[in-house]
């Protein structure tokens, strides 16, 4: 079977592309490094209302609305704990976007920075994955004293660690 | 004479408010830290770590002097280890080293061994004649480096200086003054096995060599 990441975007809180990077040549089609900037912005205000559009009660834990027959997007509310007095989870807004080609994941970490990682759409356990390039950012990104918050990211270490990381994913 | 009653009494009155334990082993002889496997957590250094540096890197002209200051953080580090980890040694290997073989040997298995929980990968001398002075200890990935990446335009700053004052402070207590400097020799090519290899340059004062030149003779 053929699975694959293509390539991994981080957006900080203010909606700012600090991160992109293309694992498998070929996957996607290039745009310019401007068009991921727009792209980052745009994801980052539909990903705000999405956000926003989060049913009250708890009971509905999922709103599927399909935007075009090409194109579903899943808005899932991460509001279904199972104890009926915990506080919910915080509105995840956008997590999943889905093409013919490709599947786009959105995983928000709580101080608000999200990574995008899109794949091949069979690919399996892409929350792992994402969770795993987090661990990795948290390692080599903000334990190094030289990476100044909400800037582009630019960490050798960080570089290497992901690209092997993803290399082995990509060759499983 | 006539001091001994009362000293004799006073001496008595001491053993009983400062007691040793029967082995006598003394705080000083275990770490604090009794917990199995006596480990740190590596993230808690690492953010600390991290925060030294920036300190350091306040109000500083060049790496040159950056590296300066990390040096300064550990020279007093490496002084008050010296003479815990020969407190620690068993009596008889309680001296501490005349030679300036010996003195590496214990930076390289003692020291490191204390500090990060394995030896240093290797030790060298200069092969250099004009530099008969010069030693390398070699650490293929220094541990205060594991999560620091350096930018580009500072590509001749390595953050293990700090190491470097530790080890500056452990020659300068055993009376073999030396300047101590970090240098990274790895990530020059792409797939390296080590790319933050570091050797710690350790540059004896001549008068160093002039001792042990008499000590060889004697």
């Amino acid at each position: 079977m053929f699975v694959t990441v293509f390539a991994l975007i981080i957006i900080n809180k203010a909606g700012g592309l600090i991160y992109n990077r293309t694992f498998h040549e070929g996957g996607l089609h290039k745009i310019s490094t401007n068009d991921y900037l727009v792209l980052a912005g745009t994801f980052h205000g539909v990903h705000a209302i999405t956000a926003r559009l989060n049913p009250l009660k708890p009971a509905a834990t999922l709103n599927r609305t399909s935007t075009s027959s090409s194109t579903t997007t899943t808005a899932a509310t991460g509001a279904g704990g199972g104890a009926p007095f915990a506080r919910p989870d915080p509105p995840s807004g956008l997590e999943v976007l889905e093409t013919e080609n490709f599947r786009m994941q959105c995983f928000t970490t709580l101080t608000g920075i999200k990574f995008l990682l899109f794949t091949d759409t069979t690919q399996a356990n892409v929350d792992l994955t994402t969770r795993r390039v987090y661990d990795l950012y948290t390692d080599y990104v903000m334990k190094n004293p030289f990476y100044q918050l909400e800037m582009p990211v630019r960490c050798d270490m960080f570089d290497r660690k992901l690209g092997s990381y993803i290399r082995e994913i990509n060759n499983r | 004479m006539a001091h001994l009653g009362p000293g004799k009494a006073a001496s008595s009155k001491e053993q009983a408010g400062l007691r040793y334990p029967s082995n006598g082993k003394t705080i000083y002889h275990r770490p604090l830290n009794r917990t199995k496997t006596a480990e740190l957590s590596q993230s808690s250094f690492a953010y600390l770590f991290s925060e030294m540096v920036t300190y350091a890197q306040r109000r500083v002209t060049g790496i040159q002097e950056l590296e300066k200051r990390l040096n300064l953080q550990g020279h007093p580090i490496g002084l008050k280890l010296l003479d815990l980890l020969l407190t620690r040694e068993p009596p008889r290997s309680q001296t501490r080293p005349l030679t300036i073989i010996a003195l590496l040997h214990f930076i390289k298995i003692n020291l490191w061994t204390h500090l990060f929980g394995r030896q240093a990968d290797r030790l060298e001398k200069s092969s250099d004649p004009d530099a008969p002075d010069e030693y390398m200890i070699v650490d293929n990935e220094p541990l205060v480096n594991a999560y620091i990446s350096v930018p580009r335009e500072m590509s001749q700053l390595n953050c293990a200086a700090f190491v470097a004052g530790i080890i500056e402070g452990v020659c300068d207590g055993a009376m073999f003054p030396a300047r101590v400097t970090a240098h990274s020799v790895g990530g020059k090519e792409e797939g390296e096995m080590w790319p933050g290899k570091t050797v710690f340059l350790v540059k004896f004062q001549p008068e160093v060599l002039e001792r042990e030149a008499l000590i060889g003779k004697g």
